[in-house]
């Protein structure tokens, strides 16, 4: 052993050996820049606002939240996640820290980001006018933000045209991710398939097989699609539907839908309305009887409807999440995240805020392995399967529909005497992996098209 | 066919809807009688009524106080905005006044955000409302709702004796008629504005107290309430207090017994009508010829 080492020695510091350290040396010089990625991305053809959009030091990264109109309680957290993902990655954090690629901080492959944020009004018009003014004058190379399905829809169907990456982040219509997918489109949200096939054994097991359940369903692209999973999710353990009322969004007054509802003589009544319609709706069922009379589930909750609605009405319900600060007991980069968030906005985060951070996470780790921004690369990387750990748990998409793989956290309201806090308002009774919900892919209809199809 | 209890209690439920829509609509409809624009700001002033209950009800639990408070809060924002701003605009044209209202609806909406945030607030019933009305077993309905009706009729009267038993009233009718003439009478027809626009805020903001313990109490919660209400407006006739009043009941009444029949129709049913009153009628259905 020792000789060798001693020959090799010796043959260093002879005429031969010199040489071919110079050779060796030499043909590492040039294979450094081919290894360094930010040197190739030079090479990579223009696509969408590639290169143009981070020729300078800075990377714009544009947001669509519903700031005003019947979610703009959630669009306003969503925007907070959105900005918090933003300064993490510029200045560093010890969440992102525990991203390999994200560890050093300092923006996105050494460029900062920087933002734009628009309301959407929770329309998909106003989000995709604003995501067009931010790709064509910003050079946006990111973009993100939904609430509405149907907004999230038109935004990717835009990221397709543009050739601009969209990490879609709250939007669980099957369709997001099924028979409208794009090659540029990510969801990570759980889709309204995996929510239902989460609840339903839940449910059984606490209420029984063989119940008859009526629906109040938001008439549009999320509702109607929450709606045909649950009925097929709990139709495997006997349910059947006593009446199914759709209503639209922005509804005034449900009291119609309501007595419909209360005359069905239905067991269980799911509640399908997000957002303020939730609260309304609840507020009116629990004015009805309804909630004494019939089991009531909201299966989707929007963790602000505890607020107004109190333990009196949702103490011991069951519903789905996507997350919960709660989570921090599992996972210590929940509460990373939480301390900065709350430090920084002065509230606890909700599952739209975590959402909408972690997507902006998963896009940055995928640039930063791609070692360019060029999108057809980035994309590679997100098809790759490569797991991120998030606040979310593990986290990848799914390369086929773009479906991110994430757990759905079941939850029941807690009662009056269960809580310690102003936002300690739900416990978490299961957090059922994402690779048990997933939708097989023959069923989503997805068909993913090229990143230069239009 | 719905059994014939269903079709009972949503035309019940069509008129306790429609009496809160007629509320809200009188304010609007006296409003562009009188002062002849298009008052966009009338869902923002609802939302007012409605935070007036939540803060209130909060400190107090006093309904009544609640009431008291919407009104009053209303009468105060109505004197600040119409001496301070919207009477500059009387004489501007109506894209002027549009705008100018609309822009009024944005900040006072966006004005409540920031001190309140997005997230709905709390607002129960009052204690004397909690509980279930049977109907002699045909039907259930919420007690509150109930009483909603006779408070929401009790205000609508109030305004009736107003605007057609006092001189004040005889004046605001006179001016609907024939704003020109009532000021060559020597009436002050700028304090006679200032009465009305003050009366028709008044209105939506009692129509948001009575509402906040229905709905989710947010900053744009009276945005869908303003869409409702000129149709409501447009289906009554313009500047009709009556039209007002039938025009709610009948758009609460579409609303409801469509849903009893096929839920999805229920909302387009009102521009169906609204279109076919227009097409028929449309001055609309107590709208007088050459009225504004």
């Amino acid at each position: 052993m020792n000789r060798t080492i001693k020959g090799r020695e010796s043959r260093i510091a002879t005429r031969r050996g010199i040489l071919q350290t110079s050779i060796a040396a030499g043909v590492a010089g040039l294979l450094t820049p081919l290894a360094a990625p930010h040197v190739w991305a030079k090479t990579y053809p223009s696509m969408g606002t590639y290169p143009a959009g981070v020729k300078g030091k800075t990377a714009f990264a544009a947001g669509m939240f519903p700031l005003t109109g019947p979610y703009a309680s959630l669009g306003g957290d969503e925007r907070n996640g959105f900005l918090l993902a933003i300064e993490h990655l510029n200045n560093g954090s010890k969440v992102t820290e525990a991203v390999p690629s994200l560890s050093k901080g300092g923006g996105v492959l050494g460029k900062k980001l920087i933002f734009g944020v628009s309301d959407s009004q929770t329309l998909a018009n106003p989000a995709v006018q604003a995501a067009t003014r931010f790709i064509d004058d910003n050079n946006a190379i990111v973009m993100t933000g939904a609430i509405s399905s149907a907004i999230a829809v038109a935004l990717e169907a835009l990221a397709q045209r543009k050739k601009v990456i969209y990490m879609g982040d709250i939007t669980a219509s099957d369709a997001t991710t099924g028979k409208d997918c794009q090659r540029f489109g990510f969801r990570l949200m759980p889709d309204n398939y995996m929510f239902a096939q989460a609840l339903a054994p839940v449910l059984t097991k606490q209420l029984g097989h063989n119940l008859k359940a009526a629906y109040l369903v938001p008439d549009y692209t999320f509702g109607t699609s929450l709606h045909t999973e649950l009925t097929q999710a709990f139709a495997k353990y006997g349910w059947t539907s006593a009446t199914e009322q759709l209503a639209p969004l922005g509804t005034t007054d449900f009291t119609s839908y309501l007595l419909n509802i209360a005359n069905s003589g239905a067991d269980v009544m799911f509640n399908e309305t997000v957002g303020a319609d939730e609260v309304t709706s609840t507020k009116q069922a629990v004015q009805f009887g309804i909630t004494k009379k019939m089991k009531f589930v909201i299966p989707l909750l929007s963790p602000f409807i505890y607020k107004p609605m109190g333990p009196e009405v949702l103490g011991g319900m069951y519903g789905t999440m996507l997350w919960y600060w709660g989570m921090q007991e599992k996972n210590p980069l929940v509460k990373y995240f939480v301390a900065d968030f709350h430090n920084k906005f002065h509230y606890m985060p909700r599952p739209t805020a975590a959402e909408c951070y972690t997507c902006m996470i998963m896009w940055a780790d995928a640039v930063e392995r791609a070692g360019t921004f060029y999108p057809p690369e980035v994309i590679k990387m997100l098809e790759s399967g490569y797991k991120v750990d998030t606040i979310i748990g593990k986290e990848w998409f799914r390369a086929e529909d773009h479906q991110g793989v994430s757990p759905v956290v079941v939850v029941q309201g807690k009662t009056k005497s269960e809580i310690h806090g102003p936002a300690d308002n739900w416990k978490i009774t299961d957090i059922v992996p994402g690779e048990e919900l997933m939708q097989p892919l023959k069923d989503t209809g997805c068909r993913l098209p090229s990143t230069t199809a239009a | 066919m719905p059994p014939t209890a269903v079709i009972l209690s949503q035309a019940f439920s069509g008129f306790a809807f429609g009496t809160l829509l007629a509320l809200m609509s009188s304010g609007l409809t006296i409003i562009f009688g009188t002062l002849g624009f298009v008052n966009f700001a009338h869902g923002a002033m609802f939302m007012l009524g409605a935070y007036a209950a939540f803060l209130v009800l909060t400190y107090t639990h006093s309904y009544i106080a609640a009431l008291a408070a919407g009104a009053l809060i209303l009468l105060v924002a109505a004197f600040v905005l119409e001496r301070g701003l919207l009477r500059f605009f009387y004489v501007r044209p109506p894209e002027d006044q549009l705008l100018v209202t609309f822009g009024l609806s944005v900040m006072l909406i966006e004005g409540i955000r920031y001190f309140f945030g997005s997230d709905s607030q709390r607002v129960s019933p009052p204690s004397w409302g909690d509980g279930i009305v049977n109907f002699w077993g045909i039907f259930y309905y919420p007690l509150y709702r109930v009483e909603v009706i006779g408070i929401a009729a009790a205000f609508l009267l109030a305004l009736y004796l107003l605007l057609y038993h006092t001189s004040v009233g005889l004046m605001v009718r006179a001016g609907i008629e024939d704003r020109l003439m009532v000021g060559l009478l020597g009436i002050d027809v700028r304090r006679m504005f200032l009465l009305v626009f003050a009366v028709g805020a008044m209105a939506a903001g009692v129509a948001g107290v009575i509402f906040a313990p229905l709905s989710a109490v947010i900053p744009d919660m009276g945005t869908p309430f303003l869409i409702q209400a000129f149709v409501v407006v447009v289906i009554g006739g313009l500047g009709s207090f009556g039209g007002a009043i039938v025009g709610g009941i009948l758009v609460g009444e579409l609303l409801s017994l469509t849903t009893a029949f096929n839920p999805d129709y229920s909302q387009v049913s009102i521009y169906l009508a609204m279109t076919l009153v227009l097409i028929l009628r449309p001055r609309g259905l107590f709208g007088a010829v050459g009225r504004i």
